[in-house]
């Protein structure tokens, strides 16, 4: 695919950030209302809210953001398998948001030192998601070295959300990056936050084993299909309507 | 109390640099740095802040409103202090 | 300064003062205070009576503010544009945050938050029954906007000059912070009234359910009133509910007309002699239901609190648990001067 959009953006990089931040706001929006304490309600929003913010800069890029959020099937989706996973326990939610908001930050970074289409975009985001990646540090480091039953839930929580990490190092068509060495940037921040929070790096495979592909090439896990209905739902039953 | 209990913290905002900061309300948190980190999202989410302390409350000490008299009514009788005890000329003036 | 009676206790005993204080020159005071339109601080003497009222209403005020997430928080997912799910994920936000504000209000006058929370999950406490209606529809989201809030807003802008300084300050904070909550409900149900006829339909048919429900927010006519009469004496309150529910009325009806919705209400006319709108007789059977526990939603509202603070037990434990093996790291962190 080549750069279609206005002004010469790649549109699939557009999409591939883009719904990322998109899914992975919906997910922490998901947490409303069912927070661990009032002041992490106001936290999580903070953090969704940047991230949705991201997510209709990128989508407006590439096109009409509610058509695109709202209109596309699940096989259009470009974001990573990661950020649609469901938020599980807290410790499930912060392991999410760890993985993602390291890479995030190692991303942008680059990104914005660079003077591709992305840059100033780039430039904005990588303040917002530094503090996301502070808000999960902090967190994986309360959760690892807190009690013997957040210690596991977090450890579980890695484990768990290990295998979907290696899909965020694949090139994507129109992002100049590396992406061996921001791979390696991110395996030894991981492994530090880790370390600190008395947790083991998990060992298993960080990629699946179908060859079918994964989120980047509209390829998903079943609960994405659901997250998507409930949320396209309201916009597809009213075709046309303004809101 | 039960443990999970986390103490309560004073926050302190500065709303832009060359003002002191001020007290913005409370917020509890279990450690200074989530206090500060939660002190942000709570009372700096519409960009009225640069600067932000967080205190325990248990480390103020505050005077008391019943030596409130003894405390701040020996400042009252002591106009000197002010510029406009003095008298000055008229037209003098940069004084 | 959450423990300011156990502040005075001990302070009176480190005095070695007599445990029985005459309270007639501090009942002076305060009454002189309240009646100059001064503010009453924390660590005043003020009575008993008071000061259970502020707690009492201050907590209901949070638990409001805290419950009333879950019936906008249910859109948040289905919001029906980007822009729309940015603004109820802000909104429902704000709402954390006044609960937040409001608790810590209530702490000053010496009650902890989680006592106040255990109060609320065991029904010792109550939250405005307006929060026991579901939201059914995407208008809902707007009516509460628009009604809801408004009716809110008419009930607390009064309260900014409340005579407890910790609860008007916040009262203050979260005025200003809503401003936008009511004109974002009203711009919502404008876009569905002007839109297609079944976004229309959703409307009017929101408007509809929310209506008397929201005139119930001021509470029971004056004269079956319980706390009223005390409470305007000592300025926490400082206009009537009828008072309040006749100026909510008188603002929503012009408003409703440059909707393009009706109110559900066929007495609703002005009265020229009156120089206001009369309105039709309110079920205050209903509004009694609602209270008791009878209301569409009082059991899920209530269930839905306790399993998010049960649930997050675990997290609080931890990072207590981090922070008692970390302390030295903690204290030194004082390098937040900058």
């Amino acid at each position: 695919m080549t750069a279609t959009g206005p002004a010469t953006v790649p549109v699939t990089a557009a999409l591939a950030l883009g719904d990322d931040a998109l899914v992975l706001s919906h997910r922490l929006g998901e947490w409303a209302g069912h927070a661990p304490a009032l002041e992490e309600e106001v936290a999580l929003a903070n953090i969704a809210l940047d991230l949705l913010g991201q997510a209709r800069v990128l989508l407006s890029l590439a096109g009409d953001e509610d058509e695109l959020a709202f209109l596309r099937e699940e096989r259009a989706f470009r974001n990573l398998q990661l950020v649609e996973q469901p938020n599980g326990d807290f410790a499930h939610t912060i392991a999410r948001q760890l993985y993602f908001s390291v890479y995030q930050q190692l991303l942008h970074t680059e990104l914005a030192a660079g003077d591709g289409p992305f840059a100033p975009l780039a430039a904005k985001a990588v303040k917002e998601v530094a503090y996301h990646r502070d808000h999960a540090e902090q967190w994986t480091l309360r959760l690892g070295d807190g009690t013997e039953t957040s210690r596991e839930r977090m450890q579980q929580a890695c484990d768990a959300l290990w295998r979907f990490t290696g899909e965020m190092f694949q090139p994507v068509e129109g992002l100049d990056a590396d992406w061996p060495s921001l791979e390696a940037r991110w395996l030894e921040y991981i492994g530090d936050v880790l370390g600190r929070a008395t947790l083991t790096v998990p060992e298993g495979p960080r990629t699946g084993a179908w060859s079918a592909g994964a989120g980047r090439e509209g390829v998903h896990t079943e609960s994405f299909g659901r997250m998507l209905a409930e949320m396209q739902h309201l916009h597809r039953s009213h075709p046309g309507a303004a809101w | 109390m039960s443990t999970t209990d986390w103490p309560l913290w004073e926050v302190f905002v500065r709303s832009r640099r060359g003002l002191s900061h001020t007290h913005a309300g409370s917020l509890h948190a279990p450690d200074a740095e989530l206090a500060l980190r939660n002190a942000r999202d709570l009372y700096t989410r519409r960009g009225e802040g640069v600067s932000i302390w967080v205190v325990p409350a248990t480390a103020i000490t505050a005077s008391s409103p019943d030596e409130k008299d003894p405390f701040f009514e020996p400042a009252a009788d002591k106009p000197y202090r002010h510029p406009t005890f003095y008298e000055i000329p008229e037209g003098v003036k940069h004084l | 300064m959450a423990t300011a009676a156990a502040q005075r206790t001990a302070r009176t005993e480190a005095d070695g003062a007599p445990d029985t204080v005459d309270t007639t020159a501090y009942q002076h005071a305060f009454d002189a205070a309240v009646a100059a339109d001064e503010r009453i601080e924390p660590r005043d003497w003020m009575p008993d009576a008071y000061r259970a009222t502020l707690v009492r209403q201050i907590a209901q005020h949070a638990h409001s503010e805290i419950i009333g997430m879950q019936p906008e928080a249910n859109w948040i997912t289905r919001a029906p544009s980007l822009r729309r799910k940015a603004i109820l994920m802000a909104k429902v936000q704000d709402e954390a945050g006044h609960g937040l504000y409001l608790y810590s209000a209530a702490e000053t006058l010496g009650t902890s938050r989680d006592e106040l929370l255990d109060k609320l999950h065991s029904g010792r406490q109550k939250y405005s029954s307006i929060f026991n209606y579901p939201t059914l529809t995407w208008a809902d989201v707007g009516a509460i906007g628009w009604l809801v809030d408004g009716a809110a807003i008419t009930n607390q802008v009064p309260l900014c000059r409340c005579s407890y300084g910790p609860y008007a300050r916040a009262m203050v904070r979260i005025c200003k912070e809503e401003s936008f909550h009511q004109r974002q409900g009203y711009e919502l149900l404008l876009a569905l009234s002007k839109g297609t006829p079944a976004q229309h339909a959703m409307a009017q048919d929101a408007v509809d359910r929310w209506w008397w429900p929201s005139l119930m927010m001021f509470g029971p006519p004056d004269d079956e009133s319980q706390h009223s009469a005390q409470s305007m004496e000592w300025k926490i309150k400082r206009h009537s509910n009828d008072e309040l529910r006749q100026r909510f009325v008188d603002i929503c009806v012009p408003q409703a007309e440059s909707l393009g919705l009706t109110l559900p209400d066929p007495d609703l006319r002005w009265n020229e002699e009156r120089g206001h709108y009369d309105f039709g007789p309110i079920d205050w059977s209903e509004f009694r239901e609602v209270l008791k526990g009878n209301g569409p939603c009082n059991e899920q509202r209530i269930t839905q609190r306790r399993r998010a603070h049960d649930e997050g037990a675990w997290v609080r434990e931890a990072a207590a648990a981090y922070a008692a093996k970390h302390t030295g790291s903690a204290g030194e962190t004082g390098a937040t001067r900058a």
